[in-house]
Order: structure tokens, then sequence, then C-alpha cells
């Protein structure tokens, strides 16, 4: 499904991104695990098309996208609910999933939108809120549901724990568990790597911007590194 | 109506409509412009140029000024899609003194004594000038502003206008392309502020480059944030608030762009959103008095 091979990103003199090379399947979920700075941001907008990569190729389905503006990946199937939930807050809940659909059909829009008020309950009951009068785990919430409003084949997902309390970190992850199951491709930017081991099939450790280790969450829970670094001892 | 009152009604009419024509592009797409006179000017000498050099009617003139300021709209606009924000706001400041000296300085545009001798509108052997029926045509050209202005909040266009204002990066997430919603933006701003500039060039019957200088833009923007900036009714008030009252108030008139400088600080600093802007103390106030009903059917209910 993707394809990151050899991935090189330089900010000015900054090398953010050393030969990154990772993929994701047809319906897995993997997790990019990493403390702040490691450089999980970058990779994220790489794929998005925010970060112009120096080296290296982005396949998607077998298509190079390298060139493509952001929009146009969306297009090919890509969406992101972005680190910080990043919604349309002077808009409703209800405005911010119909543009999570912008380039779908009434049919899909009609089709997803039953599907994330399925999958989340407390977005139906206040859909005709601001979005920015929800609260943070809503907030997440209805920024997942919003790229899943473009019934996405490859789901990117950029520190979705951040900021939230541990009750609704679970909550959020049950979701992804869900959406893995449902059959959607998942990249999963976290620096909780105990909840995201929980949920994804196989996960790479980013550090200083080189991918440091690969492997499946029992692997690496294994790991001595992983274990000191990302889960507590 | 006397010809005094009558002529006061045409200036607000054509101001309203360049007040609602920049709010599409500051309040709807959050592009925020001081250069917005340059389009009203090159409505008015397109306008200018066709009737007195080519001899065309008032017609073509109108129709060729809201279709050329479009166009030069889309290219003006093409700053929009490298600078943000306070940048923006010089390159749009720079547009203005560029425009505004290339009718000064270029003889085909008469030079600093502009264009003279326009013709009034005519219909069916029936002339506008002046009167009753200018005014007319002048509120019926406001109120086509405010359908279009309208129309837009209703679509998909106005919605994906609003994610370009919120958060761009957000915006092309969702798929957004906000490069060419920028431009839709400001082609749409331009044309409809370029066929008030038609309007008003044949209302006066000549054009001078000095009326389309910066201080112009700064008086419309003026109008746009002190009535309420992104909603319909903020920008119709504030141009009927700020055109108007200098008119009335004669010690007024000569310190006008002083007021409209004070006006832009004192909002800046205690009302934002305008005076009829949205959540703003005479908005709530207003609906409070005459709806006698609490807003919480319109407003979303707070969150616990």
């Amino acid at each position: 499904m993707l394809i990151i091979n050899e991935l090189d990103v330089y900010y000015n003199h900054i090398h953010a991104l050393h030969q990154v090379s990772l993929n994701v399947g047809e319906s897995e979920a993997v997790a990019v695990l990493g403390a702040n700075g490691a450089g999980k941001s970058t990779l994220i907008k790489s794929v998005m098309g925010w970060v112009k990569p120096q080296g290296g190729s982005i396949v998607l389905d077998g298509e190079e996208i390298h060139a493509l503006p952001p929009w146009e990946r969306v297009q090919r199937g890509i969406a992101l609910a972005p680190e910080g939930a990043r919604l349309f807050g002077d808009l409703s809940v209800e405005a911010n999933l119909r543009l999570g659909g912008y380039l779908q059909s009434e049919e899909i829009l009609r089709a997803q939108r039953e599907t994330v008020f399925e999958l989340f309950p407390v977005l139906a009951e206040r859909r005709n809120q601001l979005a920015k009068t929800l609260s943070g785990g809503e907030q997440q919430m209805l920024s997942i549901a919003r790229a899943l409003m473009s019934r996405p084949r490859l789901l990117l997902i950029d520190e979705v724990s951040m900021g939230l309390m541990p009750i609704l970190v679970k909550r959020v992850f049950n979701v992804i568990d869900r959406l893995r199951r449902q059959g959607v491709s998942i990249l999963l930017v976290e620096q909780n790597a105990y909840e995201s081991l929980k949920v994804v099939d196989r996960a790479y450790v980013l550090e200083n911007g080189r991918i440091v280790l690969e492997g499946t969450p029992a692997e690496l829970r294994e790991d001595p590194r992983v274990r000191a670094a990302y889960l507590g001892g | 109506m006397s010809g005094y009152i009558i002529s006061i009604a045409v200036f607000v009419g054509i101001w309203v409509s360049l007040a609602l024509s920049l709010n599409i592009l500051v309040g709807y797409a959050g592009q925020v412009s001081l250069g917005h006179a340059a389009f009203f000017g090159i409505g008015a000498y397109t306008s200018a140029v066709l009737t007195v050099r080519y001899e065309q009617s008032f017609w073509v003139g109108i129709l060729a000024a809201i279709l050329v300021t479009g166009i030069v709209g889309a290219f003006l606009g093409l700053p929009s899609l490298r600078v943000r924000h306070d940048f923006l706001v010089l390159a749009t400041m720079g547009i203005n003194f560029v425009v505004v000296a290339i009718f000064k300085y270029v003889d085909f545009f008469g030079g600093a004594m502009g264009l003279v001798n326009l013709p009034a509108p005519a219909l069916l052997g029936l002339s506008f000038r002046g009167g009753p029926a200018y005014l007319t045509l002048v509120w019926i050209y406001a109120g086509l502003t405010l359908l279009v202005s309208w129309y837009l909040s209703q679509t998909w266009a106005g919605l994906a206008l609003n994610t370009v204002r919120i958060d761009e990066e957000a915006a092309e997430a969702v798929g957004v392309s906000v490069p060419r919603f920028k431009i839709y933006a400001f082609v749409i701003s331009a044309a409809l502020a370029g066929g008030a500039g038609s309007l008003y060039a044949h209302f006066i019957g000549s054009v001078f480059p000095d009326t389309f200088a910066f201080v112009e833009s700064i008086a419309i923007l003026s109008m746009v944030i002190v009535g309420g900036v992104g909603t319909l009714r903020g920008p119709i008030f504030g141009a009927v608030l700020l055109k108007s009252a200098p008119e009335f108030l004669r010690f007024a008139q000569d310190y006008r762009f002083t007021l409209y400088g004070a006006l832009l600080v004192l909002m800046m600093l205690f009302q934002p959103m305008g005076l009829l802007g949205k959540e703003s103390w005479l908005w709530n106030l207003a609906r409070r008095r005459f709806r006698r009903a609490p807003s919480s059917a319109l407003a979303p209910e707070e969150v616990s």
C-alpha cells in the first residue's frame, strides 16, 4: 500500500530524516514510535506533502506521489488525523465531518457519516455544536472521524494520545483497534509505545531521524532498548 | 428626495458593494487585503477607457469592468499563494500603489488629469443621469453583491473558503486545494469591486487616479471591520455608517481618514469582531431585545 524508501529530509542544515525506509501493507496497522524530536512529525509531513524530501521515494499503490500536492494525495486515498486535532473550530461538528468527505460523493458521505456516528456516538449527540466547544478527547475523536469521512485506504494518525487523560487514550486506541479489524490500513505515529503496541501488526522505532528497530509488537516488547526507553523498564 | 441626499445614497450603495466584496476575501477566505481600492479603480478605468476612448455604452463598460477586474484579480491574488498574514497585507498595499501609479503615469489612462466626460447609462433612449434611476441601478448592484455573498456562504465553495481562513494545513488535509480557493476568492472579490468602480465612474462622470489610492483601501477595510467581518450584516452596516456619517457631520469630513484610523484601533482593542459581528456586544443586545428568546436555539450548547 505505502512504501517509503530511503527518505532523506533536511531542514536547512539539519538532517531530520536519514534514509528512512518503511512500508504499510494492505489492511495492516503500523506504528512509528519515537521520542519528541525523533522525526515522527517530519515523516507524516513528508507523506502528506508539506515537506519536500531531498532524497528517496514515497510510493502509494505502486505510484510515486513525491511531486503531488497534499490535496491530490488525499484524492488518492490518504487521510490524516493531525497532531493537535486541528479541527475547524468555528464550524459545527457536522460541518467538520462534511469537510472530511470534501472530495467524496453524497452517497459516500452519507454512508461514512453513519459509520462514524456508530463508531463515535458522542459526535452524533453533539453534531450541531461548534467543534471548539468539544472536550479534548471528543476533539481527537472528531479528528479521526473527519479523516474517516473520505473513506481512506490509508489513515495517518499523528500523536493522537498527546494531552489526553489515560482513560481517553484507551478509548481512542480501542477505536484504532476496531478500524484495523475493519481492514483500514493505518500508519500510527506515537510516543505512547505501550498502547500503540497493543493495536498494531508491526512497529518501527525512530531515533534521531533513523529507523533503529523494526518488528512485531511481541518482538519489540522483548527488546531491552524498547523496554528501557519506551515501556518504562 | 433632494439631489444631495440621492448622491449620498448612491455613494453608500457603491461602498456597500465594495465592503461586501472585500468581505468575501477577508471574512470568508481570511486573506487580509489593503489593496481593495486598486480593484475599485481598475473597474472604474476599464469602464472609462471603453466608453470615452472607444465610445462603447455604459453596459459594455460595466460588464467589461467586472470581467477585466476579475481576471486581474486572479493575477494580483498570486502573492497570496506565497505569503501569508502581515506579508500579504504589505504585498496588497504595494499592488495598490503600483496600480495608482500606472493610472497616473500612463498617458492612455489620462495621467493625473484622469478621464472625463463619461456617458451616463441609457436604456431604450432613457438616460439614467443623476436622480432616482441611477440610485436604483446602484442598489440593484449592491443587492447583487449581497446575493453572491449569501449564495457563496451556502455552498461547498463557501465552506472550503472557511477552511482556508481557519487552518490552511487542515484544509489541505481534507483535500481542499488551498491555492485554487484563494484565487477564487480574489477573482470574485475583485470582479464585484470592479463593477462598483464602473458605477462610481459613470455617476461622477470622470475618473482620477487619487480616488483609488491606498487610503481608500483603508476606508473600505474599516467598514468591513467596524461592521463585523465575515457576516453579511456587518459590511453593509459598516459601509452605511462610515460613508454617510461624515456627510451629515460636516466637521468630520476633513478628518474622515483620522476617524477611520481611530475607529480601526478602537475596534481592534474592544470589539475585534465588529459592532454587529458574531458575539459582539451590540448584536447580542439587539438579539435579546428583539427576539425575547434565549439565543440558545442558534448558539451551540455549552459543554460541561
